[in-house]
């Protein structure tokens, strides 16, 4: 199981682009984080999620004071 | 101060024209676009959050060129948080400018300043344009400087009161005593509160709930804009003297049509 956003998934095995894509993010518009580095767009094809991994999804929002 | 020469803030080795900085929280994406341009507002705030699968709408979509994205550290409770919050929001690709918030305290949401100047001193050594939000004390500022931070942002009063100048006296003193740029964030309700803020002498006003929560957001923005450049002039003018007592005549007071 990979934690991605808090919630336990079955996404070990699969490479981060793979599960952007079948999770229907936008990958333009997000970025992630792999195990608490930033884990930059052009490695997204190339890094599989293994048991046990941390992954967060941010974007960007309305924010202020 | 020359009175001539071209009047900007610089931030980071960039220049603005604007001296508002303007929040877009708490309002519809759609009201964005009206409200930088009402608001003339060069420098935007956003926030990091974690990212849905249903909503597809991008903030960035709705915000107009040539905007420079302030992102801030919202959410995080610990110097470490902001930091992996800040190399997110430079992952999202829109520059170094970071705004640090730090609060651990969830029912005035008041940032921890000791917490604060370490993430800033972090993200400064590592390229970013660091603009902490802090309780404005002046010791805290002075290491804020240290740091490394590109101007400090001290707040008002408790994020989203609209309760205005609660902490004046404190501000004046970041004021007169630091030599980095003080913009006032958290708290300005109003536009007059606004211009007070620019005639003490602040480089800037950050605001977004008062327009968020007025009747008519563009309109609000727009009100905001002129107070901002009135006491922006007002500052540089410099004001006139208050007296202790008494009166002193603008007319001639030489005594005629009675002897």
């Amino acid at each position: 199981m990979v934690k991605i956003n808090g919630e336990m998934q079955q996404a070990a095995g699969k490479t981060v682009a793979a599960y952007l894509e079948e999770a229907g993010y936008d990958s333009r518009a997000v970025a992630v984080e792999h195990n608490e580095v930033i884990l930059p767009k052009e490695r997204y094809a190339s890094t599989r999620l293994a048991d046990g991994d941390t992954v967060e999804i941010v974007c960007f929002m309305g924010g202020g004071c | 101060m020359e009175k001539n020469e071209e009047d900007v803030l610089e931030l980071g080795g960039r220049k603005f024209h604007s001296r508002f900085i303007l929040g877009s929280g708490k309002y519809s994406l759609k009201l964005i676009e009206a409200a930088v341009k009402d608001a003339g507002a060069e420098l935007v705030t956003v926030a990091v959050r974690r990212a849905n699968t249903k909503e597809h709408e991008n903030i960035l979509d709705y915000v107009p060129e040539g905007v420079t994205l302030l992102p801030n550290t919202s959410g995080a409770r610990t110097a470490d948080e902001a930091v992996r919050i800040a190399h997110l929001a430079r992952e999202l690709g829109c520059g170094d400018f970071v705004k640090i918030e730090i609060m651990r305290d969830t029912k005035y949401l008041l940032p921890d300043n000791e917490a604060t100047i370490r993430a800033t001193e972090t993200l400064a050594k590592e390229g970013f344009v660091v603009l902490p939000y802090m309780y404005p004390d002046l010791n805290v500022a002075r290491d804020l400087v240290d740091a490394g931070a590109a101007a400090v942002m001290p707040l008002a009063a408790p994020i989203g009161s609209n309760k205005g100048l609660v902490t004046r006296e404190f501000i004046q003193i970041l004021i007169d005593e630091i030599d980095l740029p003080i913009i006032v964030d958290a708290g300005i309700g109003s536009p007059a509160q606004a211009c007070e803020a620019m005639q003490m002498g602040a480089a800037a006003v950050m605001a977004n709930t008062a327009l968020a929560t007025a009747g008519n957001l563009p309109l609000m923005a727009s009100a905001f804009r002129e107070a901002i450049s009135a006491g922006r002039k007002a500052y540089r003018a410099g004001l006139g003297r208050v007296l202790s007592r008494g009166a002193s005549a603008s007319d001639p007071l030489t005594g005629f049509l009675r002897d």
